[in-house]
């Protein structure tokens, strides 16, 4: 099945790259944009198929490399399940 | 008096450092490759700056997985002096050494140029060629040295006297309080973003990192 990983910065850490977005969008006449967080994407192709397998094994994979917890959180989210 | 450098796919300044470690040592130092499984028998270990595979995911986040750094914690857990300059400081802290995270710089450009430091503690085998308070000079060139960690490790750091570096002056990089450096509370393991290899001879235009590599040396001769 396939994992859609989604990892963004903890509330209250400093995103210097959403600022800029932020401030290019404001600058090229987009109004109304009041905060750009940016964060990562990743999919995975897992063999698993039972769900609740699938998302331990992936939860562990975020915590030991795929997010930096102290700064990171991350979300799984599993299609196809 | 032998010291072993890891060299990453990407490390840059592991020939820099293994020069100065065979200035301050008498030494030619050991070059260990990031796919050993063995740690060759050593007195200290450098993780040296550079990209390491090309800084994806996290400046790194994937060499801190890498087979030879299993054994480096567990040289690093029995009191064998490592540094981490640089990228290696990045790698210390996605290890687990060492507490916090270096995020991008907060000005977003990267920065490659001489900063003053204030030193801080002294009380490790890096450190112990330089008093605290002492005013030095050294390069500083990357991307993500922007240090951050929560406010009661920060505190945690300062109330233990943990912190060996701070930016005086101008803070380049938007660091938490400062800080260019940390120790361990065991004072075997030192990260750093500044790079004192390339300050450690008088033909380079001056020699305040020398102290890094002599203080491992007189440490290591007693």
């Amino acid at each position: 099945m396939k994992a859609i990983i989604r990892i963004t910065l903890k509330n209250g850490v400093l995103d210097p790259q959403g600022k800029a977005i932020e401030s290019a969008l404001g600058q090229l006449g987009f109004e109304g944009v009041e905060e750009a967080r940016q964060g990562k994407l990743i999919e995975l192709q897992v063999a698993e198929t039972d769900p609740v397998k699938a998302k331990a094994n992936i939860a562990h994979m975020c915590e030991k490399l795929l997010a930096n917890t102290v700064i990171e959180n991350y979300a799984i989210e599993l299609l196809d399940a | 008096m032998t010291a072993t450098v890891i060299v990453f796919p990407g490390s840059n300044c592991d020939r820099d450092v293994a020069v100065c470690l065979e200035a301050a040592l008498g030494e030619v130092p050991i070059m260990a490759w990031h796919g050993d499984h063995q740690l060759p028998d050593c007195d200290a270990i450098i993780l040296p700056g550079g990209f390491s595979y090309g800084d994806y995911l996290r400046g790194g986040s994937i060499a801190a997985q890498s087979p030879i750094m299993r054994e480096v914690v567990s040289a690093a857990q029995k009191g064998i002096p490592v540094l981490g300059i640089c990228n290696g400081f990045q790698i210390l802290t996605e290890c687990g050494l060492l507490p916090g995270v270096l995020m991008r710089n907060s000005g977003l450009k990267f920065i490659c140029r001489d900063v003053d430091l204030t030193v801080g503690n002294t009380q490790t085998p890096f450190m112990s060629g330089y008093k605290r308070d002492q005013n030095i000079t050294l390069p500083i060139a990357h991307n993500e040295g922007n240090y951050f960690a929560s406010d009661e490790t920060l505190d945690a750091l300062e109330d233990n006297d943990l912190i060996v570096l701070r930016y005086a002056g101008e803070n380049p990089n938007g660091a938490s309080r400062a800080i260019a450096g940390i120790r361990n509370q065991a004072g075997n393991v030192v990260g750093m973003m500044p790079h004192p290899e390339r300050l450690a001879e008088a033909a380079l235009g001056g020699e305040d990192g020398r102290a890094i590599f002599d203080g491992l040396a007189s440490f290591l001769a007693k």
